[in-house]
């Protein structure tokens, strides 16, 4: 028990260092803007006195470390400065779009594995078989198959030609499944060849080998042996790809105009607003630093070996 | 499949360099009155939205495409190279400084950092390389560095070290080689990485600007012709997945026989 929570402190503190690089990045953004900052947000034709109110507004007047620790305290406690759109903190524009990015991160790694796990097993049960090659050609396939160019052809084939569902925006399921299988597709990829490799390794394991000596059967064996004991590596694995997903989503809410995070910061973009631009990066950066501490954490509690590490 | 690998990237290189012998038409040239025509006998891959020839544009695209590919592969690599070598072989204060870099930029997941370099930047094809290779290196400097960490035990470099060698000579001559291998299959899977991300960041309008072709960018502009004119999608879209693919199973045959544990 003692040598968990050690190492659930150790882990904790360590993040801590990254957490502080992840913010001062964000924090540097602003200042890597080519020439006058505020300038740059209204344009060359802007009057002097409204950029001067703006660098005011964005606190550019102020020395920099000045501006770094007001940065760093308004983190401490959740406040990440005025949108310069709306004029609406920029925390509860995120808030607002938490949903819709989470509902459709879930369900793509919730397609991902679906697919992915069967397309894996097979591969590993049949190892060298027509089925093998075939699964894992679809997975390198998808792979290679950019969402932003999925997402479309799925748009074209059952939103146009067939009419079967919405391309655009969020409602009921229905909206939801060609985001889903269009940010899901490449993660499902890198799942299956994943789980393959994993339960053919644990195949050769004496354990298995000893199951079936007692008479287990090929499918107890695989399932309820390899398989399990698969899981460990595989569950980790679909965590630290939330990233990737989270990263995604920035594309497949622009192909769908759903209304998340990474639509927000798309839009941000394109309108200059780059306290929204930088609150929706550390956004998405904290939050994958923290789900894959969680999975770390996760791994460390299930598997002892890691702990001792 | 390292060999259906290699044939894919040498035809689209091939195809790249000799672009205009496959479509003679100029990939800027526009023809109005054929916007959005789909693929006909002399436009095979059909017109843009500006009625231009979208083969042309997509083996221009294509140079665009490598060019990135290649710049952001090849100094990435570099660069991750030596600092994971220099992190790996020398331990103590550089290493901790080193990795503590890596530690921050790995904190953003893929493209994120890049979207947000060049959303401060601005948009431009060398603002996209600057931002892919930023990003691009820490996977190389994180991978030599575990190798540089294990090489420099072994007894071969403590040889060379007993026999006098400087450490610039032990870290080029006996440290570096002994990595490159795993080197060489991660730059291949980059290149595909680094096409894929261009590409994604000219979809985002991030990327290369008009009337420069690049895939992404032909593909952002097809989506707004989705029901009348597919095309303007599908071939840029297919060219990228299968330059991808072709570096994905060149990079996945290099790994199974460099590295036989794999």
């Amino acid at each position: 028990m003692l040598a968990v929570l050690v190492f659930l402190a150790r882990r904790l503190v360590l993040t801590i260092p990254v957490l502080l690089g992840v913010a001062t990045l964000v924090f540097s953004l602003i200042h890597l803007i080519p020439g006058d900052p505020a300038q740059s947000i209204l344009g060359e034709a802007a009057v002097p006195a409204d950029v001067e109110a703006l660098r005011h507004t964005l606190g550019l007047d102020r020395p920099l470390i000045v501006q770094y620790g007001g940065f760093l305290a308004g983190l401490v406690q959740g406040n990440l400065g005025t949108s310069l759109r709306t004029g609406e903190p920029v925390t509860s524009q995120i808030a607002d779009r938490i949903p819709a990015t989470f509902e459709l991160a879930l369900a793509a790694m919730v397609v991902a594995i679906a697919v992915a796990i069967p397309l894996g097993l097979a591969g590993a049960v049949w190892r060298g078989t027509i089925a093998d090659h075939a699964a894992m050609t679809m997975a390198l396939a998808g792979v290679s198959i950019p969402n932003f160019w999925l997402g479309p052809l799925l748009a074209i084939v059952f939103g146009v030609e067939f009419g079967w569902l919405p391309v655009s925006g969020r409602g009921g399921i229905e909206h939801l499944i060609l985001p889903a299988i269009s940010l899901g597709g490449a993660l499902a990829a890198i799942v299956a060849r994943l789980t393959r490799a994993t339960v053919i390794e644990e195949l050769r394991e004496q354990y298995v080998t000893a199951a079936r000596s007692r008479g287990a059967s090929r499918r107890r064996a695989v399932l309820g042996h390899a398989f399990r004991n698969s899981l460990i590596p595989i569950v980790t694995v679909v965590g630290l790809q939330f990233g990737a997903v989270l990263t995604g989503a920035v594309i497949t809410e622009t192909i769908f105009s759903w209304p998340g995070i990474g639509r927000l910061l798309v839009q941000s973009i394109g309108f200059r607003d780059y306290p929204m631009v930088q609150g929706c990066i550390l956004f998405i950066a904290v939050t994958y630093v923290g789900v894959n501490l969680a999975t770390d954490l996760l791994y460390g509690v299930l598997d002892p070996r890691i702990r001792y590490r | 499949m390292t060999r259906t690998g290699l044939t894919i990237v040498i035809i689209v290189v091939v195809m790249a360099l000799v672009g205009p012998l496959v479509s003679p038409f100029d990939p800027a040239a526009q023809e109005l009155s054929l916007r959005l025509v789909g693929p006909t006998a002399t436009h095979w891959f059909g017109l843009d939205e500006l009625g231009r020839d979208v083969l042309a544009r997509v083996l221009t695209g294509a140079r665009i495409s490598l060019l990135v590919g290649l710049i952001v592969v090849g100094v990435s690599s570099i660069v991750g190279t030596v600092m994971g070598a220099v992190a790996g072989y020398f331990g103590g204060v550089i290493d901790e400084m080193i990795s503590r870099v890596i530690d921050v930029l790995m904190a953003f997941p893929g493209l994120l950092l890049a979207i947000a370099i060049v959303a401060v930047l601005g948009p431009s094809l060398v603002n996209v390389v600057l931002a892919l290779t930023i990003i691009g290196w820490v996977g190389y400097a994180r991978l030599v560095r575990g190798q540089a960490l294990r090489v420099r035990e072994l007894e071969y470099v403590s040889a060379a070290r007993a026999s006098g060698a400087g450490t610039r000579r032990i870290l080029l001559h006996h440290v570096i080689p002994a990595v490159l291998p795993a080197v060489a299959v991660q730059a291949t899977l980059g290149m595909g990485g680094a096409i894929v991300s261009e590409a994604a960041l000219s979809f985002l309008g991030l990327g290369v600007q008009p009337p420069t072709p690049s895939w992404g960018t032909m593909l952002s502009y097809g989506r707004a012709h989705l029901l009348d004119a597919p095309h303007v999608t599908i071939f840029p879209g297919l060219a990228i997945a299968v330059l991808v693919l072709g570096f994905n199973f060149l990079g996945d045959g290099l790994r199974d026989r460099l590295d036989p544990r794999a």
